[in-house]
């Protein structure tokens, strides 16, 4: 499998981050490393990894599907994750997560129909006091209205990657 | 980046260099005492560091609240293996964000807290588990290490003190049960964050099978200041046998939610009322968590007179926990409120120990019958039952969590679950319906 050179040097890097024969320590980090990279965690990726860690594919199938934040199916090319978690809910992240689902047609993991947008309910994502939260990848918006997500949302529909 | 104004009623140690410009930057923290703390150190024995470690009576401020200077006096450090150490950036209990705010204002203070620990039990090695979610905070960590490494405060032969670390960021990937230490370690080795029976605590057994101090971020932001202003001064910010301060995360139905720096023994009255503003539109404190949402609830009236530390927590039965304080107003259904908690346990649970996987599942199914109305008065009795049934039966406290606040709310707001029996619609304004992971 190729990777850009980007991600060649991070598992290099990784791969010299753990004591000698501990290579299976990057496995996890490989993975999400290259989720990001090629959308989703594939057989073929699977495979790569686990030649590159010294470990077999069924065990990084094993480890992978443990870990909420790697996933076999592509998700949106935005994926927007909505916290309803107990401080976020104290500040109706459920109405803003049903919100979402309905503005966008569709439900907990799912992708529009183009790919661009993806959609879950997630727990506690370490914005309590700046509830609500979202996450759209990995960038955080603190004090989520329904008019503030609208547009966000609107954004996205358009925006290139 | 600061999320929200602090607050004048703050006592600034670990915050003491939020807001300056480039706060991040290792420039900016050498100009205002950074690192001086580890050249300190670093003339003293082992024994002298932990000793000071002792005085300040910090305790560990990842949830347990562990005594910091004897978890690190556990540690063998005349073993022939080597010793590493461990930071816990998972930061995934609900209501707690203090984590985040400390490495991206003040990564090097953290670096230097690890050195110290380095120092005091001959670690050579650390780690810095950082949750998947917290990408950019993974990416700030990374730069103040090359930052370090540049000027020779990470490597070979530190500033010509002769000691040597490394020092490596590993990411999470979704997982609230990382963050237990034993399952952290497994994580950290490549595999399912499943517990670790114990003993062997992570001290003589830990990462790698080696002896480790495995410590939460804050927990280790708090060294340096301890090293550079003695343990006795860190010691005197806070109530006897429970020293300095606390980061505290409000959130909630307060006016001012975010995250404050508050001595260790902050009345928790004023912190509702000063820090936080009070409760939002002018509305009554129904429900206080003061930790995340492991922590049993307190009413309105237990809050009366508590302060913000173990012993007054322990007091009424609770625990000051992680500092998520979850502050819940009486328009609040506690009903719904419980179900929300519950979910999240059952979302995590790793499956390993089957009171946990069982019990959650069983209480959230209960939980949500009840909250759309098809609950009885049985169940009352039987959601009491499952808990207990969980409580210390698991090889780590997740299920403990879980159970906990769940008995403290059928027990406290017993009279919620009853009028929401027999059909009657939920009597509280913020019970829209519950989507369902
Ligand atoms: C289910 C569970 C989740 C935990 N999550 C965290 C966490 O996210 N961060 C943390 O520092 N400690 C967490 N802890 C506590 C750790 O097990 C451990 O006690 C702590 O990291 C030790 O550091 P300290 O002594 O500095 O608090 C968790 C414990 C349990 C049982
Ligand atoms: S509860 Fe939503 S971010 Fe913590």
């Amino acid at each position: 499998m190729t990777f850009s050179p980007q991600l060649e040097a991070r598992f290099e890097k990784l791969l010299k981050s753990y004591p000698p024969g501990r290579q299976r320590s990057a496995m996890i980090p490989m993975l999400m490393y290259a989720q990001d990279e090629i959308g989703s965690v594939t057989d073929e990726l699977i495979t790569e990894v686990a030649a590159r860690t010294g470990t077999t594919p069924l065990q990084v199938n094993e480890v992978m599907s443990y870990y909420s934040m790697l996933h076999r199916k592509p998700l949106g090319k935005f994926h927007v994750q909505v916290c309803t978690n107990i401080s976020c809910l104290l500040h109706d992240g459920d109405k803003l997560y049903e919100h979402a689902c309905k503005k966008l047609g569709i439900g907990h993991k799912e992708v529009t129909a183009d790919g661009q947008i993806s959609i879950e309910e997630v727990e506690c994502m370490g914005a309590c006091s700046w509830a609500p939260a979202i996450q759209v990848n990995y960038d955080f918006h603190h004090h989520v209205t329904p008019a503030k997500l609208d547009e966000i949302l609107d954004r996205l529909k358009k925006k290139p990657v | 980046m600061l999320f929200n104004e602090p607050s004048p009623l703050e006592t600034k140690v670990l915050t003491r260099r939020f807001g300056l410009p480039n706060s991040a930057s290792i420039d900016t923290y050498l100009a205002h005492e950074g690192y001086q703390a580890f050249l300190k150190a670093s003339k003293m024995t082992p024994d002298e560091i932990i000793g000071e470690v002792k005085t300040s009576n910090l305790r560990g401020r990842g949830g347990a609240g562990f005594p910091t200077g004897m978890k690190w006096s556990f540690v063998p450090r005349t073993s022939p293996k080597p010793k590493y150490i461990v930071v816990n950036g998972d930061e995934s209990e609900p209501g707690t964000c203090k984590d985040r705010v400390l490495i991206e204002n003040d990564p090097h203070q953290l670096i230097e807290g690890v050195l110290i620990a380095g120092l005091s039990v001959d670690a050579h090695a650390g780690y810095v588990y950082i949750r998947g979610e917290y990408r950019y905070i993974i990416e700030v960590m990374e730069k103040a290490i090359d930052e370090a490494y540049a000027k020779g405060w990470l490597g070979k032969n530190i500033q010509g003190t002769g000691f040597d670390f490394d020092l490596y960021v590993h990411t999470g990937a979704g997982a609230y049960e990382c963050g237990e230490e034993s399952a952290l370690l497994e994580s950290l080795e490549g595999k399912r964050g499943v517990p670790r029976i114990r003993p062997p605590f992570p001290a003589v057994v830990g990462a790698f099978q080696c002896p480790t101090i495995l410590n939460n971020v804050e927990t280790y932001c708090a060294v340096p200041a301890i090293i550079r202003d003695g343990g006795a001064a860190f010691a005197a910010l806070g109530i006897p046998k429970s020293g300095g301060t606390k980061m505290t995360c409000l959130t909630g139905h307060v006016n001012r939610p975010g995250v404050y720096e508050l001595k260790i023994g902050f009345p928790v009255k004023q912190m509702i009322e000063e820090v936080g503003g009070g409760i939002r539109n002018g509305r009554k404190l129904k429900a206080f968590i003061p930790g995340g949402s492991s922590c049993p609830v307190l009413t309105a009236e237990e809050v009366e007179g508590a302060t913000m530390d173990y012993d007054s927590m322990a007091s009424r039965k609770t625990m000051l926990g992680s500092g998520g304080v979850i502050i819940i107003d009486d328009q609040t259904c506690m009903v719904k409120a419980a179900l929300r908690i519950m979910r999240f346990y059952s979302h995590e649970s790793c499956g390993w120990c089957i009171p946990c996987r069982e019990g959650t599942t069983w209480l959230k199914k209960i939980l949500t019958r009840f909250h759309e109305g098809g609950g009885t008065r049985n169940d009352i009795v039987l959601i009491g039952d499952i808990a207990k049934n969980m409580l210390g039966r698991t090889f780590c406290p997740l299920g403990d969590a879980a159970a906990m606040p769940t008995l403290s709310i059928v027990e406290k707001f017993r009279h919620e679950f009853e009028d929401h029996l027999n059909g009657k619609p939920c009597p509280y304004e913020h019970s829209g319906t519950m989507v369902t992971v």
